[in-house]
């Protein structure tokens, strides 16, 4: 089993690093602190390199960069805890309104997603529906040519930045729950949506939309009526790709290391030169490495074409679960220093431990939740009976 | 009818994930499977006791070339690399084989990269002398116990500075253990010089990585077993008139053990692609591997012990088998903690920043 990368995977990679030394600014890193967890200079850089269409399949018309290069890309973003939720939804979007959109939103939307001039936001979970996300009731309803929308989505997160919604609707309910759904890509300054901020305890703000008889023509439908399941596979398809999730830890690890080095101990020996310390640095630095093997397994497995699944849910889950404890020990060892908000001078690392416990829980909700992952490689891999 | 399906649905684990093996690599796969299959069954395993070594299926694997595969061809080794023993090493773990074949290899590969000609080495290949090797750096003439102890012709240790290469005395005493491992004392101090300093300190520290390295690979092949045992026996177990498999506290246990054990496979697996291309991480990926696959194994069995409820205690059940060497097997090189530290010291920097 062959683990090295093609030469020109690791080329793009200085590649790739160097232009984080160039653009991830310290600047670039505070603006993501004010609760919009996006850079659009930074992204507008991405996307100057031509990395965002690189990143959509070459038979879909976009740059066709290899799933190796996209891996290396992903992982080097996020090892520098570099901003990069914006681009996932850049390109899964543009991906799939090339592989099953129709030619309008191929033209009203592709081009200005992939030079990063706008975004999308998911507008999948709604008030009563978060992992049983196809039990989504916003209601569609044809009216001549129009579509008549209704209802409320929950995490719509970036729909205050963004300049449309990927929107899952029910447009049948005398069928079974898959079965009678429909997406649009909506444009948020249709008349009748408004956008509610939903703070927070990380450093992340996010959304609650309201679709209150907004109307839209037909030519922003995604996908068949009533088809809505597949475009949900489609998209999931491509965030397995290129998302992201795999290295939250990284960031982390540096700070408390730098931490380490300065502080000290009631008796003076520096944090760093504790065994518990290093044991559990080392345990960090080993999960780290743990997802590195699962994340270059799916590359590797995306780059011979076989479309992977039920390892997307396990490299999601150890990745996040792992983050979560991580997160707890570095503030732990911190002691009280170690609750020290961000912005505060006295803050260790300027704050990133106090920032990294409070954003840790939701890497495991969002994007499918532990239990859900859980769920899914008990019956995709082991077997076992589905129970929900 | 969820019954039906349930007892015609097998685990599927092995072939979802071996899809990255090449074709030489999963002929090589089949080739071992179908001897571990005929001399490892879990009868042998049984039948081994507690010396924990079946001397014919040893004979067999030495008609494959199993003992020999990763030694040069010009002392009548197979000259094939560290991945394809890796590949022997899983289907070890997953048949938990009373067999040394992970000593051995790092032992006699040890002797090979220090004494190229040395006269054992064709004897080694071929399987008919059997290698093993200490874990530890063993100081003075104190006898300890090592892994294979009790049924190594030959063993390498190493003092601290000199690699000596000692010969088993008749009175090598096995000792009864968690894991019905073949420990015994070996003779030590009196054996012939290898190596000394920083030749001997290298060929040591590297043998004692590949010995983790394949370790780790077994013990995940060791820990996917493990939960198939756990998951055939929740799809056969009814209790309030369900299958105990139908239980999401089940699901969920079992569905982290083996997103852990998968996670062990592909780490150990890295490692020992970058001991086969040196670029400096090898030493230490090892040493990660081997320790992640440790608790992820032991975690594994645990669990699926656990989920048998009081048959995973009885000795009838296989899963104690499992269990008891998930411990044993990585012990054979001492207190992880200590091996957390030595990690620690290659990884991290030491010392205050003014």
């Amino acid at each position: 089993m062959d683990w090295s990368f093609p030469p020109e995977a690791e080329e793009f990679r200085n590649e790739v690093k160097a232009f984080i030394a160039e653009h991830l600014t310290d600047d670039v890193i505070n603006s993501t602190h004010d609760g919009t967890i996006h850079n659009w200079d930074f992204h507008k850089k991405i996307a100057e390199r031509g990395w965002l269409g690189g990143a959509v399949p070459a038979d879909l018309g976009g740059g066709g960069k290899s799933a190796l290069e996209m891996a290396v890309m992903v992982e080097e973003l996020q090892l520098a805890g570099a901003p990069i939720d914006g681009m996932g939804v850049a390109i899964v979007v543009a991906s799939v309104v090339l592989e099953l959109g129709n030619d309008h939103l191929k033209e009203a939307i592709v081009p200005k997603l992939l030079s990063g001039e706008t975004l999308v936001s998911f507008g999948y979970t709604e008030p009563d529906s978060g992992s049983d996300v196809a039990a989504s009731q916003t209601r569609a309803v044809k009216d001549g040519d129009e579509w008549v929308i209704n209802g409320q989505k929950m995490w719509t997160t970036m729909a205050h930045i963004a300049d449309y919604v990927l929107l899952l609707t029910r447009t049948n309910t005398e069928v079974p729950k898959h079965k009678g759904l429909t997406f649009f890509i909506v444009p948020l300054s249709t008349p009748g949506i408004e956008i509610h901020p939903v703070h927070t305890m990380g450093t992340e703000r996010s959304n609650a939309t309201f679709y209150d008889s907004v109307r839209i023509g037909d030519e922003w439908r995604i996908g068949e009526v009533d088809g809505g399941w597949e475009i949900m596979k489609a998209a999931l398809k491509y965030e397995r790709g290129i998302a992201g999730g795999q290295f939250p830890s990284p960031p982390l690890i540096d700070a408390f290391i730098e931490y380490a080095r300065e502080a000290s101990r009631p008796d003076g020996t520096a944090l760093v030169e504790d065994q518990l310390v290093r044991e559990r640095l080392v345990r960090a630095m080993i999960d780290v490495e743990v997802c590195r093997g699962f994340a270059y397994n799916t590359a590797f497995l995306a780059s011979e074409g076989v479309m992977f699944g039920v390892e997307g849910s396990m490299t999601k889950l150890f990745a996040s679960e792992s983050y979560k404890k991580h997160s707890k020990w570095f503030i732990e060892m911190a002691g009280i220093e170690g609750l020290i908000s961000l912005g505060e001078e006295t803050a260790p690392v300027g704050g990133v431990l106090d920032e990294h416990f409070r954003h840790a829980p939701v890497t495991t909700i969002y994007g499918g939740t532990s239990e859900i992952s859980r769920n899914l490689i008990a019956e995709g891999l082991l077997g076992l009976p589905r129970t929900r | 009818m969820l019954e039906a399906v349930l007892l015609t649905a097998r685990p599927i684990i092995s072939e979802k994930m071996y899809l990255r093996l090449s074709s030489d690599e999963l002929a090589i796969q089949d080739v071992f499977r179908a001897f571990f299959e005929g001399e490892c069954s879990i009868e042998r395993v049984r039948g081994a006791n507690q010396l924990g070594f079946d001397a014919d299926a040893w004979s067999r694997l030495a008609e494959t070339g199993g003992p020999g595969m990763c030694l040069p061809e010009n002392v009548g080794g197979g000259g094939a690399p560290l991945t394809s023993g890796a590949i022997v090493a899983d289907l070890v773990g997953t048949y938990i084989a009373p067999l040394p074949f992970i000593e051995h290899l790092a032992a006699s590969r040890l002797l090979a990269s220090v004494a190229p000609d040395h006269e054992n080495l064709p004897l080694l290949a071929s399987g008919e002398k059997i290698a093993t090797m200490g874990l530890q750096p063993q100081a003075g003439s104190a006898s300890s116990l090592i892994p294979a102890g009790a049924i190594a012709d030959t063993a390498i240790v190493f003092d601290g500075d000199n690699l000596l290469l000692e010969t088993a005395g008749k009175s090598a005493r096995h000792v009864p253990n968690t894991a019905d491992l073949p420990l015994a004392s070996f003779p030590s101090g009196t054996g012939d010089l290898l190596a000394s300093g920083e030749q001997a300190r290298e060929a040591f520290s590297r043998a004692r990585s590949e010995w983790q390295a394949l370790m780790a690979v077994a013990l995940a092949g060791l820990g996917r077993k493990a939960v198939e045992l756990g998951v055939e026996y929740a799809k056969e177990r009814y209790q309030f008139g369900v299958l105990i498999g139908s239980f999401q506290a089940l699901q969920h246990g079992f569905a982290s053990a083996i997103t852990d054990v998968e996670g062990a496979y592909f780490l150990s697996n890295r490692a020992i692609s970058a001991l086969e291309n040196p670029n400096g991480s090898g030493e230490k990926l090892a040493g990660m591997a081997f320790l992640f696959a440790s608790e992820a194994a032991m975690t594994a069995a645990a669990t699926s012990l656990q989920y048998h409820g009081g048959y995973g205690f009885a000795e009838e059940y296989d899963i104690q088998l499992y269990y008891r060497r998930a411990k044993g097997w990585p012990l054979q090189l001492g207190d992880p903690g200590l091996e957390y530290q030595r990690i620690a010291d290659l990884c991290l920097p030491s010392g205050k920043v003014a």
